[in-house]
């Protein structure tokens, strides 16, 4: 582990990339290889499964320690980390150890088959085992919560100095659904398993959002514009008599979406396809929420199948007849898209994103400005003549969205934030009027400078009314604009509403909290964009 | 009645009719040391130690202020009080207060370990104890500051060694000057910021032993000192100031540094945990050894402490005051 800590230590210390992809780089040729593919595998997300409670680890940490688990519930808001403040906490090691990653990550899945004493045994006994940064990152692994400011991208970049493999090909044996139990180092990375490559997605290309107005694209003539879905980018591919849905997130769906098992029906094999899947019901999108419960249940009930049908709403042709055709133009994979869809018969899970014809810029402002009723949240611009690309790349793609909708909201309870906003308040709990009361409505937590985090922090220590554990209610004093980009009736909320990616846009602090908005503007905006 | 009662103004002594670091003006201050919160303007008498006396009437100038040397009784009024070292920085102390036999014990600001500087930190036997807690979490263990100075002079080394600055925030009275005395100055020169070098000035004045350093003035050749220990205050690491000495490392020295989530936010490329108060095991030995029933809990993680103190059997409660304790957030430090 002290080879792991080190290159950890190293990545933390700095902000600049080329000092982190030299630290990773030097790992990635020096490490043992078992070393290097657990590296590889938790920086892309790949964590094993969480072998003990975290309610067991505060006990068993507050209990070594000699502390009430009160004050140790206390110190961990101040840390804002569990990991970090177990580690803290602890007595200095009795022992050092000599284990290095795969030996504790090994050690993390046994814990699954232990009984508790024998797991609580383990677990203390690698406590005393460990000093410092080796306990603290012990304790993310065993939590699963690991995390270092360190994109895929910026990883893909430093194993590609390591071995001499190209990026994009490195990207692309990434993706999948592999864990260090399943391969190896050499097989992963250094002689990719042809047959393993029949589930594995392309990276998605991912579009930037446009500044201002698209005048200064150019000639509109070389643009293709598309509605902007409100639902989850999806890559659907049918490969050898099988299909695999994958997220940008490289989640395998598959099984989230049993409807899209029809495309093998429809799809000849070797077609890989990019879309947004969305739910779909009288032939236009149902609001995200009805789909964000096709993702958060953990079963799915016939009725919730019925209830929030989807579909794949397709948008670029990736792979036809087992060919890349990535390096081709869009209007050319837009025009085999169209092709392929001609052939499908209305029942299959499969729509294709229709092309908004526009002679000007102003004209696409227009089709913009009218996209909430299409159920989209606002167009895209995609240059004709562009190859797909792997990552956020600027230049080809763009999003259009539409202007967020905004209320004024009066703050009435403030939270410390975690990790680096541990010492900072920065979530906050939004109010509007009803009658003479304030209605909690959302919670919001960006959208600030660091300068107005340190200023509301200072405020809300000087003016808390009461405290319920962590969170403290404060005057009703500040009006904050709460950006949004939808707007859903919830049961579950004590005003009846529910808001999609809710941010601070502005302190108003011209406005009095008497001026802020009211329960029945939202229910007015609910009638109009719900 | 108590020897010592919580005012308005601050902590006051009725049998000699003085105040204790007040934070509003009153006729007699005493003054445990020069740091802002605890030393104000505006009162119209002053008693601190002797080596504290300089750098508060630098501070604070033209005051009328009276001088007491450590562990020296002295009658006002129908209390007998005396100032013994609080360890934080060098004059600090705590203030001994007896009332018809009765001993109030108040800490200011303290640390347990010794620093090399400040006159080290001397417990004192007491009925009732007024401590600060500003670090009063069990989180808080700091190492031995050897190992902590050793790790600045290795980072400086290895930036030396690159020729860039090592930029080093550290509070410009008491943290400076610990670093100054503690660092191995045979790496290379030392810079200070205008607020550092004025205290370490007075410092030197006072015949504290202290390696040379380099003030830095618009007309200063940075070029001639590339690779040089840079000390500021933390204010002034994002602003302007910093900005002269081009892509420098940078780093803290304070208490929070502890906690990663602070060290990121501060943007600091290093956090050396180095505070000029007790950490919580220093804070729970310094209590126990006053012998002290009663501890009156003034600044820092308060409503825990206490709880924690009443746990383990003392009559604790809260005091509010308006001391700061170590602070990298506070409006005056804020960039």
């Amino acid at each position: 582990m002290k080879r792991f800590a080190a290159l950890f230590t190293a990545l933390d210390r700095t902000t600049r990339t080329n000092a982190k992809i030299a630290a990773l780089a030097a790992y990635f040729t020096d490490a043992p290889q078992n070393d290097r593919l657990w590296t590889v595998a938790l920086l892309s997300g790949r964590r094993p499964r969480r072998a003990v409670t975290t309610t067991r680890l505060r006990e068993w940490a507050a209990e070594r320690a000699g502390l009430p688990l009160w004050l140790f519930e206390e110190c961990y808001p101040v840390v804002g980390d569990l990991a970090e403040t177990i580690a803290l906490v602890l007595p200095q090691a009795s022992g050092t150890s000599t284990a290095s990653l795969s030996d504790h990550m090994a050690e993390i899945t046994a814990l699954a088959q232990m009984d508790e004493p024998a797991r609580k045994a383990r677990i203390l006994a690698t406590w005393d085992s460990l000093d410092g940064t080796e306990r603290f990152l012990f304790n993310k692994l065993i939590t699963g919560g690991f995390r270092v400011g360190v994109s895929q991208t910026l990883m893909t970049r430093a194993l590609a100095r390591a071995t001499g493999i190209a990026e994009a090909d490195l990207s692309h044996r990434l993706m999948g659904d592999w864990t260090p139990a399943t391969t190896t180092w050499a097989a992963l990375i250094e002689t990719p398993d042809p047959t393993a490559a029949l589930s594995r997605p392309y990276p998605f290309y991912l579009a930037y959002q446009i500044e201002g107005d698209p005048q200064a694209l150019g000639d509109p003539a070389d643009w293709c514009a598309e509605y902007k879905w409100d639902g989850i980018r999806g890559q659907l591919i049918v490969r050898g008599g099988t299909h695999f849905l994958w997220s940008r997130g490289e989640e395998l769906m598959t099984d989230r979406f049993p409807e899209l098992a029809q495309a093998r029906d429809f799809l000849p094999p070797g077609t890989v396809i990019d879309g947004e899947i969305l739910g779909w019901a009288d032939d236009r999108p149902l609001p995200f929420a009805a789909l964000q419960k096709r993702i958060t249940r953990k079963s799915l009930s016939k009725r919730l199948l019925a209830e929030a049908p989807v579909v794949l709403k397709a948008y670029d042709l990736l792979e036809e007849d087992c060919t890349d055709l990535r390096p081709r133009p869009l209007a050319e994979r837009r025009a085999r898209l169209e092709a392929l869809f001609a052939r499908l018969p209305d029942r299959a899970p499969l729509r294709l994103s229709p092309l908004l014809p526009f002679a000007d810029w102003a004209a696409l402002a227009e089709t913009r400005a009218a996209a909430r009723a299409a159920g989209a949240e606002g167009v895209m611009l995609k240059r004709a003549a562009a190859p797909y690309l792997a990552g956020r790349k600027k230049g080809d793609w763009w999003k259009w969205k539409l202007d967020p909708l905004t209320v004024d909201a009066v703050m009435i309870y403030a939270q410390a934030g975690h990790g680096r906003r541990a010492t900072l308040y920065t979530d906050f709990t939004f109010a509007v009027w009803d009658g003479g009361d304030l209605v909690p409505f959302t919670k919001a937590y960006s959208g600030l400078t660091d300068a107005e985090f340190r200023e509301i922090t200072a405020w809300v220590r000087r003016n808390t009314l009461q405290r319920f554990g962590p969170v403290r209610q404060v005057k009703p004093e500040h009006v904050f604009e709460i950006a949004f980009e939808g707007i859903q009736k919830s049961p579950r909320h004590k005003s009846g509403i529910a808001l999609r990616f809710p941010r601070m846009a502005r302190w108003r602090r011209d406005k009095p909290p008497a001026e802020a908005n009211t329960l029945d503007d939202l229910r007015t905006l609910l009638e109009s964009h719900g | 009645m108590s020897v010592l009662t919580f005012t308005e103004r601050g902590i006051f002594c009725p049998a000699g009719n003085f105040f204790i670091d007040p934070w509003a003006p009153v006729d007699r201050a005493l003054i445990t040391h020069g740091h802002s919160d605890h030393a104000r303007p505006g009162h119209r008498r002053y008693l601190a130690t002797a080596p504290a006396a300089p750098v508060i009437r630098h501070r604070l100038g033209g005051i009328a202020l009276d001088t007491i040397g450590y562990g020296e009784p002295r009658r006002i009024g129908d209390a007998i009080v005396s100032f013994h070292p609080a360890g934080h920085v060098p004059g600090s102390a705590q203030i001994r207060v007896e009332v018809a036999g009765e001993v109030w014990v108040v800490s200011g600001d303290y640390k347990t370990e010794a620093d090399g500087l400040s006159e080290p930190f001397e417990p004192v036997r007491a009925h009732a104890f007024v401590s600060e807690c500003t670090f009063g979490l069990p989180v808080f263990s700091w190492a031995p500051q050897a190992q902590v100075l050793a790790g600045i002079d290795d980072w400086w080394t290895a930036n030396a060694a690159e020729r860039r600055f090592s930029l080093l925030g550290a509070y410009a009275l008491g943290k400076a000057q610990r670093l100054l005395a503690g660092v191995d100055a045979g790496i290379g020169p030392i810079l200070t910021h205008g607020a550092i070098e004025a205290t370490c000035a007075v410092m030197r004045g006072q015949g504290i032993a202290l390696p040379p350093t380099i003030p830095v003035t618009p007309e200063t050749d940075l070029k001639a000192h590339a690779g040089a220990l840079v000390l500021a205050p933390p204010s002034a690491l994002g602003g302007a100031w910093a900005r002269r000495f081009g892509a420098a490392a940078m780093g803290l020295a304070s208490g929070w540094m502890a906690l990663r989530g602070v060290r990121r936010r501060r943007g600091a490329d290093r956090g050396f945990v180095l505070s000029d108060h007790a950490d919580w095991a220093g804070l729970n030995e310094a209590i126990r050894e006053t012998g002290a029933e009663r501890v009156f809990v003034t600044h820092g993680y308060t409503s825990v402490f206490r709880r924690w103190l009443a746990d383990q059997g003392y009559d604790a409660e809260i005091v509010r005051t308006a001391y700061e304790g170590e602070t990298l957030d506070s409006a005056e430090d804020a960039p």
